[in-house]
């Protein structure tokens, strides 16, 4: 039926002979088609070779099909109903439903047509006695073809009810697919399961353990005489599932191990005992030439036994099937999209209760994908499963041809069809499931009815993906619950294309040696191999001394390092590394390092190029010296490369060598050039990198992954900068330095290091650790716990045990400079101990007991210090808490007047110091501004902007500075966003964006020369640290947490994309270095990509323009 | 018993020694003295002479260098094939060294490309290695790498690094364990005797019967006119005469290509 568009003509109550008659010669003459299965099966028989298909249901229900042939699981459509068994013949599937009705799928080869009506028109099997039907089916198997020859195609259709009951399946035969009634068989107990092979054997399981075989069957008696019982292999572990075939039985058992059962014939269909196989399973299903086909027990995969033969029926190995689904392979990176960097940012805003940032509450840092990101897959499966007939667009389509093949609607269905597509294209025939119902004459469901006219029956063509050359996603691989080879034929000589991923070809491949006969390859080896040799002789023997045109390279170092290796479970493992460096026909040099490293006792290396590393990170803790290497891939993976050196001094050696092949490969060295972007990581580490001028590019920027950052000597909490070189610091200790201008410093000496303007640094911090305690009605607050408590002594977070003993400074950099003592200024206020109260761990604590606290905690505080040296100066007296500089346009002028730079004290007065130039970035005072209250954060725009976040997280804008009155006259207050409090601001050429104690980004919209101030503020994200925004209005944060494809990584630097003129707020991120950045200054870029628009820009605000408008 | 891997050393590691000597109507400041090198077979003249145009150039003056370019008893010298392809090509039978003169004037424009850079060179490589792959597996392999295995490739020929260039060529090497080798076998056939650059064929590695194709089979139908009565072929092929028995695999049609 419906062999090709013609056929599917005439009502189904028309069956008849006659109809099968024309039917015949489309079906021979069908071209080779583009889609082989199901309905490959109906090649014409001449076909050199026939495919055939294994049958597979997945978690879901659904059934697939996988020809021989192809590469792609086929969805078997039938959307309507979903199976929990099949078992497959080559010519038909029999299939239990998961509304525990039996269907029988005919394979559409070279039945008469008029069979299958008659499974649609013949209603009840006349002959079953209504007393003897059968409860709902639990298991059914199908076989018995070899038994005989005759009756041509007789089938063995075994079933096993719910209630442990078997059932064979009368008259099935070729001619009559669907048989004719169901006849009880009496077993000796329960029956859980059954498998019947092509041959004589079946059997089936017990719900105790043992096996049933059945004895006597043969073509006189294919229903067989008597049962035998076979014992599990073990006593605790029942036999749970069998599949036989013609010689061979499988077994699983309860503990999901695999077994063989040896010496099964038909004299001994109990075989003589069982031998445990390898691997684990689910199922095993035994299919034609006694191929044996396993669902993994871990990844739900559908394998196939290796080496299965004849004279080695056990075969050799699993291999696990990779097709993908045909479905997948349009929906290639829905998968990878999630995996993309961007989940953790999110339009919505963060409000206080969804994080609590300082003491860690596990369940507030669960994330979600925020609105406008990409959901997991729903959305894509609605386009992939049309479902019925609801189903639109693409869906329906399909649904619709299937239907029209059903039910074969009248004259017209032909013409209806596309006959641009000859051959193969307007799909043939999809027979559907008979339903083998058993109580009452029921229709096929939903399917008969000519419901569907034959317009919708469009080509599926534009479904179907012809092209190979998408990629699809191998992680997002089906989850399998059942397969069925009976169908199936695989020879050992042709492999199926199953086992590759057809995008590459890289699992399970041959390489170059053909599998000619041994001897035949060795003697030709042996044959080119001597006049390869006689070659070098003859070429070389007398021309040793001659200089190689390609010198070889040089080993530089060699050590011992530790990597933390790639694969799970990721752990230290011992390396050997060298750093190879060679000097190319240019002269310039260049470096790959080598890690040489062992796995499952198989030597191996990796390897970097040293002029693709983008950062070299110092990763010190108190017990390991590491550094980590990243390159853009490493960037994007959040997984740089990690190693680990057994003294500080050998790390040392190495980062500032490997620095040094880096900054020469790259050829970047002396002092960074005016527009350098500065960086500092949470270890207090400074990196520097140069902008390429289409970092903000508008269009195609340089993606910053692939930036290049290089440590700059010192330590600081942050870093801010401007074009015109002036460069100031901030220690943890508030000590304000400014750069001089040199490079190198700490770890970098020598030829990394400038020769002057290197000094010694010195920065403080405190280790906090919380003293904990629990009231109880007897002793009140001790120091004894609940067992569910935290530890007593601990960090912040609760998690890990911190006691002042045991306690050490963050690294070997930094030396104790005080005893313990304990810190009263913790946000929430103390007691006079410096006792904060809570009901209970954790909780908001407050700094006075109530009647509901019944915990309390005490932070106890410790200053190491550290001593290094890099370009920096120290600006005496005053401590600072925030520091900003005018960012300079790159069409300003240089007006000669000095440059602006504000300041927050440790204490929170506003400062603006006088007397910085170029020349002079240090200064010479501070002129002090006037505020209600403590300021936080400030930030100076190239427009002289002047905005400031005080204590109580509002914002302040100063009216009126001008170069001529560089403090301004007064304060304008600006609310912050509603329930929110701000904590920095950065203001840009006109751009003002503010960043809350939640983690929300937000930029002020309505800012104009006549109203400076702005009117509102508006949400760009969340998921953000930091932010710091430029003289091009370029938008750069730290980023609290980016997901890569390998790990995820906090404190990631983040650029803005689409920032236009017009569109200040931009629309998306681009993600560059990350894991432990804390701070980031751009404001010194003014590079313009050469192409640049800067025309457009919107016509900045004059200083003189800001009017005095009160609020 | 040797394995593949000596096979691909000794390709690999394939050098003829050479002599160059400036063209004797070169002006120079003082006698050029002759330079002696090794030449990898498997690379490229113009990659691996910066040597010798530093030699050369030391007794010249400036204004008389342009575009070096080599010459072989009065053939200009292709830069885009391989060395070991010329210099069996045209110099197989001739004694060792092999002679190669310098040139700084007069660029043979219609017998040479340019080669302004490294770069060209690079391109000129990468595009064989994808026409190849082209023919070996529809360009899938090559398509699937990163750049920076591109890069690898290159970096492992022009460094003269064994193992980082069949690090990465060998996935371009390989092909699915069912398949019985690559779709075609990429091979160029030189020779000296026609005017064509080379004759270059589609050619599946296994006949319609399933027989695996010998490097014979490739010539009788391709280049007949290689093959002598008796069915014995004597070719250059990267220096070492194959017999007509010998089965066709990529080791010994082609290094690269």
């Amino acid at each position: 039926m419906g062999t090709g568009p013609d056929a599917a003509s005439g009502p189904p109550s028309c069956p008849g002979p006659g109809r099968a008659g024309p039917l015949s010669p489309d079906a021979e003459e069908l071209p080779p088609r583009l889609r082989p299965a199901p309905r490959g099966l109906r090649l014409p028989p001449a076909a050199a070779m026939p495919n055939s298909v294994l049958w597979a249901v997945d978690l879901f229900g659904r059934v697939y099909t996988l020809s021989t042939a192809g590469q792609y699981w086929e969805l078997c459509k039938d959307s309507q109903l979903e199976f929990k068994r099949v078992s497959a013949t080559t010519q038909c599937c029999w299939g239990i439903a998961c509304d525990n009705q039996v269907y029988v799928y005919v394979c559409a080869s070279d039945v008469p047509i008029r069979r299958r009506e008659e499974a649609y028109e013949n209603q009840i099997p006349s002959k079953d006695d209504p007393k003897e039907l059968p409860d709902p089916f639990n298991d059914l198997s199908v076989g018995g073809w070899e038994i005989t020859e005759e009756p041509v195609g007789r089938l063995s259709v075994w079933a096993v009810s719910l209630q442990g009951k078997v059932w064979y399946r009368e008259d099935v035969s070729h001619s009559n697919p669907e048989g004719s009634s169901w006849s009880l068989l009496d077993t000796p107990g329960e029956v859980v399961q059954i498998s019947c092979g092509p041959h004589d054997l079946l059997w089936a399981t017990l719900w105790e353990g043992q096996a049933l075989v059945r004895e006597g069957i043969n073509r006189s008696n294919p229903k067989g005489s008597s049962w035998s019982v076979v014992e599990p292999p073990g006593s605790e572990n029942g036999v749970m599932h069998v599949s036989v075939g013609v010689n061979v039985v499988w077994a699983v058992t309860k503990d999901q191990k695999v077994w063989f059962r040896r010496g099964v014939n038909s004299h001994n269909p109990c075989g003589t005992s069982w031998i445990e196989m390898v691997g684990e399973m689910l199922m095993v299903n035994v299919g034609m030439n006694d191929q044996v086909w396993g669902i993994g027990c871990e990844d739900r995969a559908v394998y196939f036994r290796q080496g299965v033969t004849p004279s080695e029926l056990s075969g050799k190995t699993w291999k696990a099937i990779v097709a993908a689904r045909e479905c997948d392979r349009s929906h290639s990176g829905s998968s990878s999209s999630l995996l993309s960097a961007g989940c953790f940012f999110g339009d919505e805003v963060r409000g206080s209760g969804e994080s609590a940032p300082s003491d860690t509450d596990a369940s507030s840092e669960v994330e979600r994908p925020g609105p406008g990101q990409p959901l997991p897959a729903e959305p894509l499966d609605d386009s992939k499963n049309p479902t019925g007939s609801s189903a639109s667009g693409p869906g329906a389509g399909r649904t619709a041809e299937d239907t029209t093949e059903d039910a074969c609607p009248a004259e017209g269905s032909g013409a209806a069809r596309p006959d641009t597509h000859p051959g193969p294209a307007p799909t043939p025939a999809e027979l559907p499931w008979t339903n083998i119902d058993l109580k009452e004459p029921k229709k096929v469901p939903s399917h008969s009815a000519a419901g569907f006219p034959e317009t919708t029956s469009l080509s599926s063509l534009g479904l179907l993906p012809l092209g190979l050359e998408e990629p699809y996603g191998v992680d997002d691989h089906p989850l399998w619950a059942w397969v069925s080879g009976g169908g199936c034929v695989v020879e050992a000589c042709a492999m199926p294309r199953w086992f590759t991923v057809q995008a590459g070809l890289s699992p399970s491949v041959q390489t170059l040696s053909l599998s000619i006969t041994p001897a035949q390859t060795a003697a030709w080896r042996k044959q080119i191999f001597q006049q390869l040799t006689e070659r070098t002789k003859r070429e070389l023997e007398n021309f040793r001394h001659y200089e190689q045109a390609v010198e070889q390279s040089v080993w530089v170092k060699t050590g011992a390092l530790q990597w933390w290796c790639d694969w799970k479970p990721h752990k230290w493992v011992d390396v050997r590394v060298a750093l190879e460096q060679f000097t190319g026909h240019d002269g310039a040099r260049d470096s790959i390092l080598f890690i040489y490293y062992v796995v499952h006792e198989e030597k191996k290396y990796a390897h970097i190029f040293l002029n693709e590393v983008v950062a070299l990170v110092p990763v010190l803790n108190e017990t390991k010296h590491s550094f980590a290497l990243y390159t853009p891939e490493r960037t994007r993976q959040r997984w740089p490369v990690r190693l680990a050196a057994a003294t500080e001094q050998d790390m040392n050696d190495w980062l500032a060598l490997l620095s040094l092949s880096c900054c020469e490969s790259r050829k970047v060295q002396g002092r960074p050039s005016p527009q350098a972007i500065w960086s500092i990581t949470c270890k207090g580490d400074i990196f520097v990198s140069e902008p390429s001028p289409d970092l903000e590019a508008h269009e195609h920027p340089l993606p910053c992954d692939q930036m290049f950052w290089r440590q700059m000597g010192g330590h600081l909490r942050m870093v801010e900068a401007n074009s015109q070189g002036v460069v100031w610091g901030i220690g943890y200790d508030h000590t304000a330095w400014v750069y001089t201008g040199g490079y190198g410093g700490g770890c970098f000496q020598g030829l990394a290091s400038s020769t002057s303007n290197i000094y010694t640094q010195s920065d403080v911090k405190c280790v906090h650790i919380y003293e904990n305690q629990r009231w109880n009605p007897v002793t009140g607050y001790t120091s004894r716990g609940l067992p569910t408590d935290r530890y007593m002594w601990s960090d912040a977070s609760g998690l890990q045990e911190c006691t002042k003993a045991g306690t050490k400074p963050p690294s070997l950099q930094w030396a104790w400079v005080s005893d313990w003592f304990v810190d009263f200024s913790v946000p929430g206020g103390t007691d006079q101990e410096g006792w904060q109260y809570a009901s209970d761990f954790p909780a908001s604590y407050h700094g006075s007991k109530t009647m509901k606290d019944f915990v309390r905690r005490r932070c106890w505080a410790r200053k190491c210090k550290l001593v290094t040296s890099g370009p920096w100066l120290e600006v005496p007296p005053i401590a600072l808490r925030d520091v900003s500089i005018i960012p300079e346009s790159p069409d300003a002028e240089r007006s000669g007047h000095s440059i602006a730079l504000w300041a927050i004290s440790d204490k929170g007065d506003v400062l603006c110091r006088l007397g910085v130039s170029a020349l002079n970035p240090a200064g010479s005072s501070w002129l002090h501004v006037g505020t209600d209250q403590p300021f936080a954060s400030i930030s100076i725009g190239a427009c002289y902007q002047v905005w400031a976040v005080a204590r109580d997280g509002s914002a302040f804008y100063r009216g009126s500075v001008y170069p001529s009155q560089p403090a301004g006259d007064c304060w304008y207050h600006i609310p912050s966003p509603p329930r929110q409090r701000l904590k920095q601001v950065s203001v840009g050429q006109t751009s003002v964006y503010a960043l809350d104690e939640n983690g929300n980004l937000w930029y002020r919209q309505g800012i104009t020369p006549s109203y400076p101030q702005g009117s509102s503020w508006e949400h760009v994200s969340n998921n953000v640290c930091r932010v710091s925004v430029g003289p091009l209005d370029q938008v750069w944060v730290i980023a609290n947490k980016v997901q890569g494809s390998h790990s995820l990584s906090r404190g990631t630097v983040c650029h803005r994309t689409g920032v236009q003129p017009h569109e200040p707020k931009g629309h998306g991120w681009d993600y560059g270095i990350g894991g432990g950045w804390d701070h980031i200054s751009v404001r010194a870029n003014a590079t313009r990509a050469p192409r640049s628009s800067s025309q457009e820009q919107e016509p900045s605000a004059p200083p003189e323009a800001h009017g005095p408008v009160c609020c | 018993m040797t394995d593949d891997k000596d096979v691909l050393r000794d390709v690999w590691f394939g050098r003829i020694p050479t002599c160059f000597t400036l063209y004797q109507d070169e002006i120079t400041e003082r006698e050029a003295e002759p330079y002696y090198l090794l030449l990898p077979r498997v690379s490229y003249l113009t990659l691996v002479t910066d040597k010798v145009k530093k030699h050369f150039q030391k007794v010249m003056r400036q204004e008389d260098i342009s575009e070096i370019w080599f010459e072989y008893e009065g053939t200009p010298l292709k830069w885009h094939y391989p060395i070991g392809l010329l210099f069996d090509l045209l110099a197989s039978s001739s004694a060792l060294p092999w002679n190669i003169t310098v040139h700084f004037k007069s660029f043979p424009e219609k017998d040479l490309l340019h080669c302004p850079s490294k770069d060209a060179i690079e391109a000129h490589f990468m595009s064989c290695m994808k026409e190849a792959d082209a023919l070996k597996h529809k360009s899938q392999v090559i398509n699937e790498m990163q750049k920076k295995d591109h890069k690898q490739l290159w970096m492992g020929l022009q460094n003269d690094r064994f193992d980082q260039f069949w690090a990465i060529n060998r996935k371009l090497m390989e092909y699915p364990a069912e398949e019985n080798g690559f779709r075609y076998i990429p091979f160029r056939i030189y020779q000296t005797t026609t005017e064509r650059p080379f004759i270059q064929k589609l050619f599946r590695p296994v006949a319609a019967d399933g027989q695996l194709h010998t490097l014979g089979d490739l010539l009788k139908e391709v280049c007949p006119s290689a093959v002598d009565p008796e069915d014995r072929v004597s070719l250059c092929c990267s220096g070492w005469s194959a017999v007509v028995r010998s089965w066709l695999t990529a080791t010994s049609t082609s290094e690269f290509k």
